[in-house]
């Protein structure tokens, strides 16, 4: 009722511009430091930066071959990327949602560590696995054959998508998963009284269902794979091809191109926006009168003898996506040489000890990524909290903009980011640079449309009913902020906490270029390690990472008593 | 200080006053002489540590930082280890932000010292003992002074590789039978590379390395690298690297073996200086002075391989001696002059 008369625009009690002001202050002020600033800088430079607007480095971009051919390997990565994770993430969404596939809630958990794997540390464990001579399948592969090439080789374009895809699917999944938990068996079962066939009830039914759903998975897979920085740095690199993003770290080598690394960010940025805005079209088509009801039933469609074959599909993916590269990770760390026979002899403690006792960064960079991550999270959880709180229960005049505004960044790929945030406060008035402050900047301003969009979905399941009927026994905003709201959306802002935390801790593309040797976080060393070759040093750091992510997940579980992923049985 | 001591013991020259005067002067200055090391320790301690920007590889430079913290407790030395090139970079960067974090800089690209010394980004300092350094080890305006030495050389996996079929040369290299099996690391990152490159590129011209593209190598960064694919099989063929990397890992028990080609190995002497606005002076003094040591510069020549200035140490026996190899030198000022070439045309080449 009262959320009626709120859309209607009536007047609340407590509603007045003077209250409006402070929050849209801050709120502006936030922007500007996160976004209008950073971006204002890299347009200016892009286009010149002061020494005479010109498009000579836009012009430079396109007359360099090397430039021109990493968009294109860029554009080819994202689709294949985007094209593969459809096809694997929607039949194993459909599976594990419509279908009596046995072993659901594994396959839905393991899904799930894909999803919070650092990308970068999968394409480290690919190399081990599937490295051309010494990668260990294609050992194995040598030796049960006798043949003299290799099985795979993952220095290639193909190699590449498919260890970015392994760890991309998720998104479609989700996407589609969810949908399907929404769609009623009713359409398809009446398909099939009326004679239609198992796969004709799904390829003339179900499919054009979810199809919005499985465009906007394929975006949003396309998206993550155009962002991605560390695993063609590992992959591409040595196959001597670049990215976009592996070529916009690379114009930061003395001397530094910025301005043309300005210019070579934009189509990236472009990209990001219009596929976005595609995405938006995709699901705001709100056609599709039988996705969301909340009446019908969805029942399981019995595989029948498929059912093993099936598991087998699903569990070859998450072969790909967890056993083997987890086991390789594990190897390395407790071995001398990861490319040798885990034998006694060859079984070692010193990777961990060297890690953590020798090796100087670790204890800082351990420090810096987990206090960057409680920051980040902590500030950025209230902060979407407060904007979430303000624009659901509509508060204050044009609470639109602040929920357009506060998702806005979802636009800016991290490398993009990092350019413009760098040329933004490594002058003056705001020197940020060489602190802890920049790269908070920069992950507060990456994960906030993740931590809005989880905080946003909290307040929507509160109704104000609960607020109102404090109000009139007589309670006042602060007391029902306290004692009727607060206890209801805990568990969704610690969870947005979360997400923001393990957002953070595995941020690798923003924080290579932005982090100096003082302000060192754990994916940067890392990411050094890789360039010298450390493997066991790198397996056990990033398996140190992948024990704090899980952990967080398990919080996360464990607060909202439900899957992260947001996927219904 | 000498010179101002004896001349206050000089009568003819002085008044009384002024005598007295520098009379009291000398005794401060005399005290301070016999325990000047001491009031430079006790300043270092109080700095509490030590900055090291270092190309080194990393358990190297992390075991002499452990001597050094050793020796000095309480001053802590903070290892930044990456590529020559990446330190360089971060250098520029932290100085345009006006950012003051690095002490002392260690890279094996002898023209990054050039560039800093023309930029008077470098405190003149001369490290105690240097004096006895080969000609090579030694800035001539005193900023920055060799504080070990590699070459490149080739190496193969013995399990992959006979020692007949091993290229011997640096032209073996261009053979199309090795397509698909050799590893470089890159320039662009090492400057044990960028010599390397320089180095050949001066003996036989561009179309060296435009030719030895043609057989795909793979490209890793570090001149560490190189040995650890080798090691591992990844390639067979490493077309360069840090001597010093290879002679570990094969002492470690690996598959590899080393070829000196007989043309000439390209010397790199990697160079140490102190940034002229480092936040730590005295630490990172003291810290110089440690590592040109013998006791340091004889633990880089026995257990990670190196060469070094200090006419003292001995080496392993198990390689060659600096004397008994054909080097090829390559002159820091040209270093940093086609730095920038170097860099564009390998990428050219080599792709990425």
């Amino acid at each position: 009722m009262s959320r009626v008369l709120a859309a209607a625009g009536a007047p609340r009690r407590w509603t007045g511009v003077d209250r409006a002001l402070p929050v849209w202050a801050a709120v502006v002020l936030a922007l500007v430091f996160l976004m209008a600033l950073p971006l204002g800088w890299l347009v200016w430079m892009s286009v010149g930066g002061g020494r005479g607007l010109s498009l000579r480095h836009y012009l430079a971009v396109l007359e360099s071959p090397a430039m021109v051919k990493a968009l294109w390997n860029t554009a080819v990565l994202a689709f294949w990327v985007g094209l593969a994770s459809s096809a694997v993430g929607a039949p194993l969404a459909w599976l594990t949602a419509r279908t009596d596939l046995p072993l659901k809630g594994l396959i839905r958990a393991l899904v799930l560590a894909s999803f919070v794997t650092p990308p970068f540390l999968g394409a480290f464990a690919w190399v081990m696995l599937a490295g051309p001579n010494a990668g260990l399948l294609n050992v194995w592969w040598r030796d049960l054959t006798g043949a003299d090439g290799p099985l795979v080789n993952i220095f290639t374009m193909s190699g590449l998508v498919f260890v970015v895809t392994t760890y991309t699917f998720p998104y479609v999944y989700i996407m589609v998963a969810n949908t399907l938990a929404l769609i009623a068996s009713d359409l398809e079962e009446a398909a099939a009284i009326l004679g239609a066939g198992r796969l004709t009830v799904a390829r003339t039914v179900t499919l054009p269902m979810v199809a919005p759903a499985l465009a906007s998975g394929f975006i949003l897979a396309v998206l993550q794979a155009l962002a991605l920085f560390g695993s063609p740095a590992i992959l591409a690199l040595p196959a001597g091809f670049h990215t976009i993003t592996t070529q916009i770290w690379s114009l930061f080598q003395y001397p530094p191109k910025v301005e043309m690394a300005a210019a070579v960010s934009m189509p990236l940025l472009l990209a990001t926006a219009l596929l976005l805005l595609v995405q938006k079209r995709l699901l705001g088509r709100r056609g599709y009168a039988a996705v969301g009801g909340k009446g019908g039933q969805r029942r399981h469609i019995a595989l029948g003898a498929a059912r093993w074959p099936a598991l087998a599909g699903c569990l070859i993916v998450m072969a790909c996506a967890i056993f083997l590269p987890y086991g390789v990770l594990a190897k390395a760390a407790v071995s001398r040489a990861w490319a040798q026979p885990l034998t006694w002899s060859n079984l070692t403690l010193h990777n961990i000890s060297f890690t953590f006792l020798e090796y100087s960064a670790t204890p800082a960079a351990v420090l810096n990524t987990l206090e960057l991550g409680i920051a980040t999270a902590t500030i950025g959880a209230v902060l979407v909290a407060l904007l979430s709180y303000v624009t659901n229960r509509r508060l204050i005049v044009g609470h639109q903009l602040v929920a357009f505004l506060a998702f806005a960044p979802i636009v800016i790929p991290g490398v993009v980011l990092a350019v413009a945030l760098f040329i933004a406060y490594t002058r003056p008035p705001f020197v940020l640079y060489g602190t802890l402050a920049i790269l908070f900047v920069a992950y507060l301003t990456k994960e906030m449309p993740v931590g809005y969009a989880q905080s946003d979905a909290t307040f929507r399941a509160i109704p104000p009913d609960l607020e109102d009927a404090g109000r009139i026994l007589g309670a006042g905003r602060l007391r029902i902020l306290r004692d009727v709201t607060a206890p209801l959306a805990r568990s969704g802002i610690i969870a947005a906490w979360c997400f923001i935390f393990i957002g953070v801790i595995r941020e690798l593309s923003a924080s290579i270029i932005l982090f100096t040797p003082a302000t060192k976080v754990m994916s940067v060393v890392i990411f050094d390690l890789k360039e010298e070759g450390q493997f066991g040093a790198i397996a056990v750091l990033g398996i140190t990472m992948l024990l704090l992510t899980f952990a967080t997940v398990a919080l996360v579980q464990h607060v909202l008593g439900r899957d992260v992923l947001g996927v219904r049985d | 200080m000498v010179s101002c001591r004896r001349q206050g013991y000089d009568p003819h020259t002085m008044s009384t006053l002024m005598r007295a005067l520098t009379l009291v002067l000398a005794i401060l200055l005399g005290a301070s002489a016999v325990s000047a090391q001491d009031a430079r320790i006790e300043a270092a301690k109080k700095e509490g540590k030590v900055v090291w920007y270092t190309s080194l590889a990393l358990p190297s430079a992390e075991k002499v930082a452990k001597l050094f913290e050793a020796a000095y407790p309480g001053i802590k030395v903070d290892v930044n280890r990456t590529g020559s090139e990446r330190i360089l970079s971060r250098v520029m960067q932290e100085l345009q932000a006006g950012i003051k974090n690095v002490d002392v800089i260690h890279t094996s690209d002898a023209g990054h010292f050039v560039l800093l010394k023309n930029k008077s980004l470098l405190t003149k300092y001369t490290p105690a003992g240097v004096d006895r350094f080969p000609a090579g080890f030694k800035d001539k305006d005193g900023y920055y002074y060799g504080l070990r030495a590699t070459v490149n050389v080739i190496a193969y996996n013995t399990k992959a590789v006979t020692a007949a079929e091993a290229p011997k040369t640096w032209k073996d290299l261009l053979d199309p039978k090795w397509k698909g099996k050799m590893v470089t690391a890159h320039p662009g990152y090492s400057g044990v590379i960028a010599t390397h490159v320089l180095a050949l590129v001066n003996q036989y011209g561009w179309d060296f390395f435009k030719q030895l593209a043609q057989n795909k190598l793979m490209l890793v960064q570090s001149a560490v690298d190189p040995a650890g694919v080798v090691a591992s099989g990844e390639r067979p063929v490493a077309v360069d690297g840090g001597e010093y990397t290879f002679y570990q890992t094969r002492k470690k028990g690996n598959p590899v073996e080393l070829v000196y080609p007989k043309e000439g190995v390209p010397l790199v002497v990697s160079p140490t200086a102190i940034a002229a606005g480092a936040p730590h002076p005295n630490a990172a003094k003291l810290f110089t002075d440690f590592s040109f040591t013998r006791e340091v510069q004889q633990v880089m020549a026995d257990s990670e391989g190196l060469y070094t200035g200090h006419p003292e140490v001995k080496y392993p026996t198990d390689k060659p001696k600096l004397s008994d190899l054909k080097l090829l030198s390559v002159e820091p000022e040209e270093l940093e002059k086609r730095n920038e070439e170097i860099k564009t045309r390998f990428v050219e080449f080599f792709g990425a």
